[in-house]
């Protein structure tokens, strides 16, 4: 059974300086007893105490400032970082669509990049070869896919591995908004296939400041700040008090909320 | 609603702790599992790095044989060695070594080279050290036609004890991947580690009998003996001797299968212990 059951989970990030990095400060700084605190690294606390239970069939909106911990969620939920306290379980095959440029390699041809993009999102290469056709088409990139991916715009590169994603069939769809230079055109032909691909994903959590996107793919919402949970429910209902907020703590800025 | 789910939950068996010997465990499995996506990546890495020359891979035999004839001629004259023993003999030493340190030093290097993906992809952390031992496979195999090309040429006193090689290269495989565990998680964190890990393997590279012969030293006897003595003390020495007796037909020697044997059981030990206590905090560290 797909579901993602986290529980008093809290993400701390080390913050080496290149200092505290090498062994000498920590080997110093042992030895040296009481320095204490002076040597110890600082954290920064992007998550704390998230307890959070998801099953089948759950369309969950993250929303919240920059900087208030959402990527960071996705990337707990989809087992990159293990919680330093408390526990997180994720049973079910995840898909995490973050930045789609990275890991696409610039020396490979489009169609290398697919396979391994693929192989990466737990797919066999026959899975992948069977939809290279597929991709081909939705991206449009027709005989850029034999070139080296150097040789691409960002959009392009952005369409190419949107295109893997959309083709694949995860239980957890992990979305990160922020994916980029894509034009409006294509946009609505991805739209269209992003919906397709939330509807076969069981479990879809969606990081992004656009209420439309999120009220076309969601129907319950969860409010981060400041890394903690704020707010947990339907999703008008939070997204008003989060703009009730909004509207009271600073200037009304689009761009920002 | 709470209700349901709590309980739901308690029915669920407990977690277990992100630092255990189980996770540990899985991650190795998980990453074997992804043998086909290392795999391709490794063989990537190689095609890539010849992409735009004319002769392609074959480059990594070539430069492993220049630098094999080239050092056989030069000690073969200023160690007074026979060259139609030596030069299979450096041959050989210099293939096993450039596997071996090349799992050191790019193990060094393996989740931080990697960075981008570890932070972007789920993926068990093994997996990017799989893609680097097969990638010194591949490297170790097209290395292997100048060692097919030396012994066509001088014909040392093969035997079945030849055999021996392929065990002996399957232990080398097992310690490479742990050492690229272990170098990969510690310099992740003490990112002094690579340059420190470069020097040693240079200086390490002089101290291992590739470009001389132990068995000439012991067999001198008296101080020189004893001094060479010191050199059992490099793991390297009987990494490199299980496979090179075999490969030129020396004879057997237990003692450095059952150095390797030991140094391997700890070595893996010290591989798990670690990927227990820091794997999940390679992502952070990255």
């Amino acid at each position: 059974m797909v579901s993602i059951h986290v529980r008093d989970a809290c993400v701390d990030f080390p913050i080496f300086d290149a200092k505290s990095r090498s062994i000498k400060k920590t080997v110093l700084g042992k030895a040296g007893g009481k320095i204490g605190t002076a040597t110890r690294v600082p954290i920064i606390e992007a998550l704390r105490n998230i307890t959070l239970t998801l099953d089948h069939g759950d369309r969950v909106a993250l929303i919240g400032h920059n900087g208030a911990g959402k990527s960071t969620l996705l990337r707990l939920l989809s087992g990159i970082y293990e919680p330093t306290r408390g526990s997180s379980r994720v049973i079910g095959k995840v898909a995490p669509v973050f930045d789609l440029g990275i890991g696409l390699d610039p020396e490979m041809t489009g169609y290398e990049n697919i396979i391994v993009r693929g192989l990466f999102l737990g797919m066999t290469r026959k899975q992948m070869q069977a939809r290279m056709d597929d991709i081909a088409e939705f991206s449009q990139l027709g005989n850029y896919l034999a070139m080296p991916m150097r040789t691409y715009s960002t959009g392009m590169r952005v369409r190419l591995a949107l295109g893997v994603v959309t083709s694949i069939d995860p239980e957890i769809l992990l979305f990160d908004e922020g994916i980029g230079a894509i034009d409006a055109d294509f946009m609505d032909r991805a739209r269209a296939r992003l919906a397709q691909l939330v509807e076969r994903s069981s479990i879809l959590v969606f990081a992004s400041h656009s209420d439309d996107s999120l009220a076309e793919l969601c129907s319950t919402a969860l409010w981060l700040d400041e890394g903690q949970i704020k707010e947990q429910g339907p999703l008008d209902e939070v997204l008003a008090h989060y703009h009730g907020r909004n509207h009271v703590m600073a200037q009304p800025n689009p761009a920002a909320g | 609603m709470q209700d349901i789910s709590s309980a739901v939950e308690e029915a669920e068996p407990p977690l277990a702790p992100s630092r255990s010997f189980r996770r540990a465990f899985n991650d190795l499995t998980q990453g074997w599992q992804q043998r086909t996506l290392w795999g391709y990546l490794g063989w990537q890495d190689i095609r890539q790095r010849y992409r735009r020359s004319v002769l392609g891979p074959l480059w990594i035999t070539i430069s492993m044989g220049v630098t094999a004839v080239a050092l056989g001629l030069l000690y073969s004259q200023l160690f007074d060695q026979e060259l139609r023993f030596f030069l299979p003999y450096v041959t050989t030493g210099l293939i096993v070594w450039s596997f071996i340190a090349g799992c050191v030093e790019r193990g060094a290097e393996v989740f931080i080279e990697n960075e981008g993906l570890i932070r972007h992809l789920p993926a068990p952390v093994s997996v990017h050290v799989f893609r680097l031992v097969w990638r010194q496979i591949l490297f170790f195999l097209h290395n292997l036609a100048v060692y097919l090309v030396m012994i066509a040429i001088f014909r040392p006193p093969l035997s079945w004890h030849l055999l021996l090689a392929v065990p002996g290269f399957a232990l080398l495989v097992l310690n490479g991947t742990w050492i690229g565990l272990v170098a990969g998680i510690v310099s992740t964190r003490f990112r002094d580690l690579p340059p420190v890990t470069q020097s040693l393997i240079q200086l390490l590279f002089f101290m291992t009998p590739i470009v001389w012969v132990y068995d000439d030293l012991l067999a001198k006897g008296g101080r020189i003996a004893e001094r060479a003595r010191f050199a059992e003390f490099n793991p390297f020495l009987h990494f490199i001797e299980i496979i090179r007796r075999p490969m030129l037909g020396q004879s057997f020697e237990a003692r450095y299968w059952i150095v390797t044997g030991i140094i391997t059981g700890l070595g893996w030990l010290l591989a798990l212990l670690f990927l227990r206590n820091y794997r999940a905090r390679v992502s952070y560290w990255v």
